[in-house]
């Protein structure tokens, strides 16, 4: 054994060492804003141990982030620790109370990186792109072990194999935008893990991955909390994941614990009425909706409303050409969910998107059956047939902030379709758009409101409310929930079949989350690199796959029940 | 990256032609010419100039033939002799004169983008971390200020503060004594006595915008996650500033080297004429008012020159800088 390894596992080879690591009490973090404080944590109290995972589970502001920020004292401004007692138990024996320590102090920075590690959600922007991977892993070396260039060096290349990144002694130089999401989580754990903590934090560390690459990532961080012995602190909002790797939970909401306990004790025998409110509506993604199961199939002789024949999409050309839609045919029939599943840069969303010729295909066919009985190509339609089809043709997208104009009240953004196609204007367009909030579930007086003023589920109504204001026929809905809490997520599949049986709509759904097609689909397309590998009924699809690729994917989903646990037995799908 | 810097290099020899051949048009289309000037300023003063020497003059200087003719003279004699031809007003070659003038013009403007930078970059990185406090508000208070205030404004008080309270003597950068003089040490230390005036004022209004633009910049790298992954490190607060965001921060600024080149020859024209400063500005705008045109064109072919330089200079540096960046 080398010198360096001596240096870094000193801790861990202390003769007994304690198997509490930190034990937190009473933590309170406030932010001041301008009318007020807000209390964003507000008395939590938890332990971590030795070889432990604990999952902090709650929705978007529940505190989870600012609970683990502020052990290491780095909450963002104006954020502060206003009680509560943070003790860190050392291998020596001797005890410390993060929360005493000024944050800017030399005594918690000797404790960041050291002694706790943090890695966080979005591995891109976590990671300086001017940097390279090497020099950002080196420094928290140098720092804390006084290690020179040469010996960092020497360190960061083992530790970059103990991740797996393949060609470690050209990757250590290259910069982290030259890798893929899960490859820069992994650089990130490698940093984490340089100083071999006692503890690590890690942030919702795959909440930006697909599937495959999650369960890579989650494998990795048991492995290397199995070999080095540490207690992890893992903070998701995604209940599978806490099913399956979780030793303890610990549920928050608004700043508040809930409820804490074992993992089965969480899932089988929740006690707290949020708890059980929040597997409840896990569970219920975990079957079809009742709505549908009621429904009567479609007969099979109905003409579809739009028929996709070999639709290509290629960007770029020559040798840098890329095809990211590859010889697609698929049928949508009137009243019926066809789902797009596939994982990140399968080409579903530009396959959506060819739909409404908001990219020009470069071959193929799409078919789209008029109200009439008569059929037409939109690929070879002209501007104004495609003006008149894309009045019946709508879409609905991922980013509730994003889609919605901050300029515009909720009244102008809902009434603006029927505006420009003078469809209705001035006392009947307000009494329109009154009667599309209240469809979608929104109260007609707040339609004077800007979109700031509503929450992420509300907006997402909005976007829905436009999207219904034409009566159309068809609308694309492109990963429409993933934005949403996992609560607000069935609500908002509830009323897109509502409105789906209410106006004889079809969607054409594009979702990477199996949970959401299932729950609502009728039929399944699965992407594959721009291609259609498999389609079926949602039944079929979900359940008892053919096609390899969507074996492999659904075997690496985590299922919420911590009995069942699964993604260790995946595997791995490689394209002949 | 070779072959990028050549392929840009060969795509210069287009434009400046293009560029040169627009610049003489342009000159040329204000009616008259430096004859027409000439004999204005002669008739100021009560002589009269006859119709034909008016045009011998014309024959004398070759702007009786067509203009394309005119041109190809000029751009042939740039090309092969390096001759800019003669500055009608002052009977000398435009080389001598612009060379002197531009040589003085560097020294200035780069010793005003020191005090800029080396100010308003710490300034501004010390306003965007404290952001919101009493320090914060009375830099911005200061940079608003300063950019409210006209450069030729600044000048003059300036001038009567050195002139009235130091009784130092104003305008120029030299001293009587060594205005004709050639170069020596007494020199340059004359010419750094007389430079701080110039240099605070032309500075004041770069300095107030740097540090707006500076604050900017930094206010929106600092919540970047990649800073708080640093803190988690251990770094300490300093370290972790000028190491991440910093760096990032400072990329724009790159970029604006490509309008700082072409600015050395246009730039601050009103403080130069207040302060009566030998540099290049005054003499372009007295070419053009007197329609020197040879004098003129060799101006606009350097601010063009200037421009396609810079502009290269700055996309090589940013490609340096910034790994993302890819010349191809």
């Amino acid at each position: 054994m080398s010198l360096i390894d001596l240096a870094t596992h000193a801790g861990a080879r202390s003769a007994t060492p304690p198997s509490l690591i930190l034990e937190v009490k009473d933590l309170v973090t406030h932010f001041p804003v301008r009318n007020g404080i807000v209390k964003a944590v507000d008395g939590v109290s938890l332990t971590l141990e030795r070889g432990k995972t604990l999952c902090i589970v709650g929705e978007s502001g529940s505190g989870k982030s600012v609970t683990a920020r502020s052990i290491l004292q780095i909450v963002d401004a104006p954020g502060r620790i206003v009680s509560g007692a943070m003790m860190l138990h050392r291998a020596d024996g001797t005890s410390v109370d993060l929360a005493k320590f000024n944050p800017r102090g030399r005594e918690i920075r000797a404790v960041r990186g050291r002694e706790i590690a943090m890695i966080f959600q979005e591995p891109m922007s976590s990671l300086s792109p001017v940097h390279t991977v090497g020099d950002q892993m080196m420094e928290v070396l140098r720092l804390h072990l006084d290690m020179g260039k040469k010996q960092a060096r020497a360190r960061c290349i083992e530790l970059l194999k103990q991740v797996e990144i393949p060609d470690v002694e050209r990757a250590i130089d290259r910069y982290t935008f030259e890798f893929s999401g899960g490859m820069r989580q992994r650089v990130m754990i490698a940093m984490a893990l340089a100083c071999n903590p006692s503890l690590l934090i890690a942030d919702e560390p795959t909440t930006a991955l697909d599937v495959t690459t999650q369960a890579e990532i989650l494998d990795l961080i048991r492995r290397l909390q199995q070999q080095h012995g540490m207690a992890v602190m893992f903070i998701t909002h995604d209940m599978g994941v806490v099913a399956e790797i979780a030793d303890d939970v610990l549920v928050m909401h608004r700043g508040k614990v809930m409820e804490s306990g074992t993992v089965d004790a969480i899932f089988h025998s929740p006690q707290n009425d949020y708890t059980r409110m929040l597997i409840g509506s896990v569970l219920k993604l975990e079957q079809k909706a009742e709505i549908r199961l009621r429904r009567s199939p479609i007969a099979d002789e109905t003409l579809p409303v739009l028929q996709v024949r070999n639709l290509s999409m290629q960007f770029g050309s020559g040798k840098n050409a890329l095809k990211a839609v590859d010889d697609v045919s698929l049928t949508v029939k009137p009243g019926e969910t066809l789902g797009i599943v596939g994982e990140s840069g399968s080409g579903k969303t530009t396959m959506g998107r060819c739909l409404l010729r908001i990219y020009d295909p470069s071959a193929g066919a799409i078919d789209y059956r008029r109200p009439d009985g008569s059929t037409l190509d939109l690929v070879k339609a002209d501007k104004e047939t495609l003006k008149a089809c894309r009045r019946e043709i709508r879409m609905i997208f991922q980013d509730p902030v994003g889609s919605l104009n901050p300029r515009m009240t909720v009244a102008q953004i809902v009434g603006e379709p029927l505006l420009v196609n003078r469809i209705a204007a001035g006392k009947q367009l307000d009494d329109r758009v009154a009667d599309l909030l209240q469809q979608v579930g929104l109260e007609p007086s707040w339609r004077e409101r800007y979109p700031h003023a509503f929450s992420g589920g509300q907006r997402q109504r909005i976007g829905i409310a436009r999207a219904i204001a034409l009566n159309p026929r068809v609308i694309v809905a492109d990963e429409a929930t993933s934005a949403l809490d996992v609560s607000l997520r069935s609500q908002m599949l509830d009323l897109m079949m509502g409105l789906q049986d209410k106006l004889g709509l079809s969607y054409v759904f594009i979702s990477h989350d199996i949970g959401v097609i299932r729950y609502m689909c009728d039929r399944v397309a699965v992407m594959y690199r721009g291609r259609v590998v498999e389609t079926g009924s949602a039944e079929q699809v979900c359940n008892s796959p053919t096609h390899a690729y969507t074996q492999a994917l659904l075997s690496a989903i985590p299922r919420p029940d911590p009995r069942a646990r699964s993604i260790h037995r995946r595997h791995r799908y490689t394209a002949a | 990256m070779l072959r990028f810097i050549a392929k840009r290099l060969l795509w210069m020899v287009p434009s400046l032609i293009v560029v040169s051949f627009l610049a003489f048009v342009l000159i040329q289309l204000p009616p008259g010419d430096y004859v027409t000037t000439f004999i204005a300023t002669l008739a100021a003063s009560n002589e009269v100039v006859d119709q034909t020497t008016a045009a011998d003059l014309r024959a004398r200087f070759g702007l009786d033939q067509p203009m394309i003719i005119q041109y190809l003279k000029w751009i042939s004699g740039i090309l092969l002799h390096g001759d800019f031809g003669l500055s009608f007003e002052w009977q000398q070659p435009v080389s001598n004169l612009i060379w002197e003038r531009m040589a003085l013009t560097l020294v200035l403007t780069f010793s005003t983008l020191l005090a800029t930078w080396g100010i308003a970059l710490p300034v501004g990185v010390y306003s965007a971390v404290k952001k919101y406090s009493v320090g914060d508000y009375v830099v911005t208070f200061l940079s608003f200020l300063g950019l409210a205030i006209p450069s030729f404004l600044l000048a003059l008080v300036l001038m009567y503060i050195a002139a009235v309270e130091f009784g130092q003597e104003v305008g120029g950068l030299f001293s009587e004594a060594y205005v004709n003089a050639p170069w020596s040490f007494g020199k340059v230390l004359d010419l750094l006595h007389h430079l701080w005036i110039p240099v605070i004022i032309l500075a004041a209004s770069g300095t107030a915008s740097l540090i707006r633009v500076m604050r900017a910049n930094m206010l929106d790298e600092l919540n970047k996650p990649y800073v708080t992954t640093a803190r988690a490190k251990g770094l300490s607060e300093f370290h972790l500033l000028v190491k991440y965001p910093l760096r990032l921060a400072l990329n724009p600024f790159i970029s604006t080297i490509s309008w700082l080149l072409p600015n050395l020859v246009s730039g601050s024209i009103i403080v130069a004429i207040v302060l009566s400063l030998p540099t290049a500005g005054p003499l372009l705008l007295q070419s053009l008012m007197s329609q020197d045109m040879y004098l003129a064109g060799a101006f606009v072919l350097l601010i063009c020159a200037l421009t396609l330089i810079g502009s290269l200079i700055s996309d090589i540096l940013l490609a340096l800088v910034d790994p993302r960046i890819r010349l191809e």
